[in-house]
């Protein structure tokens, strides 16, 4: 690597220095716009009680969800994680922790993480049990939790196109936590379809400055889609 | 007879607003998108990043890479927007969407509302729901008045796990549609053919009943 340009090329040189007990924030929703090949990696690499911080855990074999059956994941912080069976028995089971995080609590962490902004407060969860051991403050009148911001020693992403340099445009809802994921790494590592020489993306249509990433690989993707829906031809 | 999930979506349509922008949560309230008036521009917000969207692509159009806060591949309206989910919930949260409509387990008399845990069964997560609720003043929620076995949803204490505390203000059922105010129910309408009687027996919360109880127009 030289100057600026931040393409490596292979998926080993991409993940490097990823070790046991690690913490990993992810990009994705559900199975759009997540960074499986960099995921498939994790797997190869066999590294063990990581904690991961993803919106979802993927599906039984798919996903975050293919680092489950070796009980790669030592804790997950995400929203949602209905999908996939082998992640309730790991769950229910007492060997996988769960920190269930709203959606938007979980945005703002990340963000926040990658902001230098130790936390905030919300509004979101008070009087819940995500409200539970979390600072109490008033403001004009309503009640609002103090929530911690996270940082990974590792955050993985997926983009559509980047140039070298790391300057990264998303596509369509693939965009969803992965700006904010890309911030909060130490060592962000992102996944893309095509990379392309400095000077060919606008300026203006950059989603997210190179500053913030460290190692970029060009990948193909399977973009498994999770509710096939659709109306008839001609409506 | 109670309404069925179509009717629901149906009166809960009434509510909408020329330029709304609006939050449907999963199952009846995203039926609600078929029923939007005529003539009216109402534009959707998806938070996993979508304002403005449209119909299910046809097989052609299906794109991985567009889906909805479900998960379903879909498609978007004229003049979507595409953001992040900081950004998402940025809107959802500093109050921009109009209207949100959502699913329950369980409402009670201060509002509170438990929709997204039932200890030791369905551990699923909240997902946006807790954002949703706390960051709307205009909230409709939807579900069935009683369970299968007939125990009423409408509580004087939420038996679960809270998504949100005294944010809840207006409950559309198949039986009824119902204010919260000052820690009571309040019977504005009921479904056609459904009688007072009927939905008292089923709202275990305390709930108030005017001399004359409208049945719901469509």
């Amino acid at each position: 690597m030289a100057g600026f340009n931040k393409v490596v090329n292979s998926y080993e040189e991409a993940m490097a220095g990823l070790t046991d007990n690690m913490t990993i924030i992810s990009g994705g929703f559900g199975l759009c716009g997540i960074p499986e090949n960099l995921i498939s990696e994790i797997k190869r690499k066999g590294c063990k009680g990581l904690t991961l911080v993803s919106n979802n855990c993927g599906v039984d074999d798919f996903g975050l969800g293919i680092l489950l059956p070796d009980r790669q994941i030592q804790k997950i912080v995400a929203s949602y994680v209905g999908e996939n069976a082998e992640f309730e028995r790991q769950m229910m089971s007492g060997e996988l922790a769960v920190e269930l995080t709203p959606q938007g609590t979980l945005a703002e962490k990340m963000r926040a993480g990658g902001a230098g902004i130790p936390a905030f407060y919300t509004a979101t969860g008070v009087g819940t049990p995500v409200a539970e051991g979390k600072d109490v403050r008033q403001f004009n009148g309503r009640e609002y939790i103090l929530e911690e911001s996270i940082t990974g020693d590792f955050a993985i992403v997926k983009a559509w196109k980047a140039d070298k340099f790391g300057n990264l445009v998303f596509r369509k809802t693939a965009r969803n936590f992965n700006p904010m994921a890309a911030t909060a790494g130490k060592i962000t590592v992102v996944e893309v379809e095509e990379i392309v020489e400095p000077g060919e993306l606008d300026p203006d249509e950059i989603h997210t400055p190179g500053i913030y990433v460290n190692r970029l690989i060009k990948g193909t993707f399977e973009k498994r889609i999770e509710q096939r829906t659709t109306r008839p031809a001609g409506e | 007879m109670a309404l069925s999930r179509d009717q629901i979506a149906q009166r809960v349509a009434l509510e909408l607003q020329d330029g709304y922008y609006v939050n449907l949560g999963i199952g009846i309230p995203t039926l609600v998108a078929n029923f939007v008036p005529d003539g009216m521009e109402v534009m959707l917000q998806s938070e996993n990043g979508l304002l403005g969207m449209g119909q299910f692509p046809t097989e052609a159009e299906i794109d991985a890479d567009l889906i909805n806060a479900g998960k379903q591949t879909v498609t978007m309206a004229t003049g979507a927007s595409i953001f992040d989910s900081a950004e998402s919930f940025a809107m959802i949260r500093g109050g921009h969407v109009d209207l949100t409509v959502l699913g329950a387990f369980e409402v009670d008399v201060n509002g509170n509302i438990a929709s997204y845990m039932i200890p030791g069964k369905l551990i699923k997560g909240m997902g946006g729901a807790m954002d949703l609720v706390a960051g709307a003043d205009n909230i409709i929620v939807t579900m069935t008045h009683a369970s299968k076995h007939g125990e009423s949803k409408l509580l004087t204490n939420c038996s679960l796990p809270l998504t949100g505390k005294g944010c809840i203000k207006k409950v559309l059922t198949d039986l009824a549609f119902i204010e919260i105010k000052a820690g009571k129910f309040h019977l504005l309408e009921r479904a056609p053919g459904v009688s007072v009687e009927e939905i008292v027996k089923l709202t275990a919360g305390e709930l108030v009943v005017p001399e004359h109880v409208p049945e719901m127009q469509f």
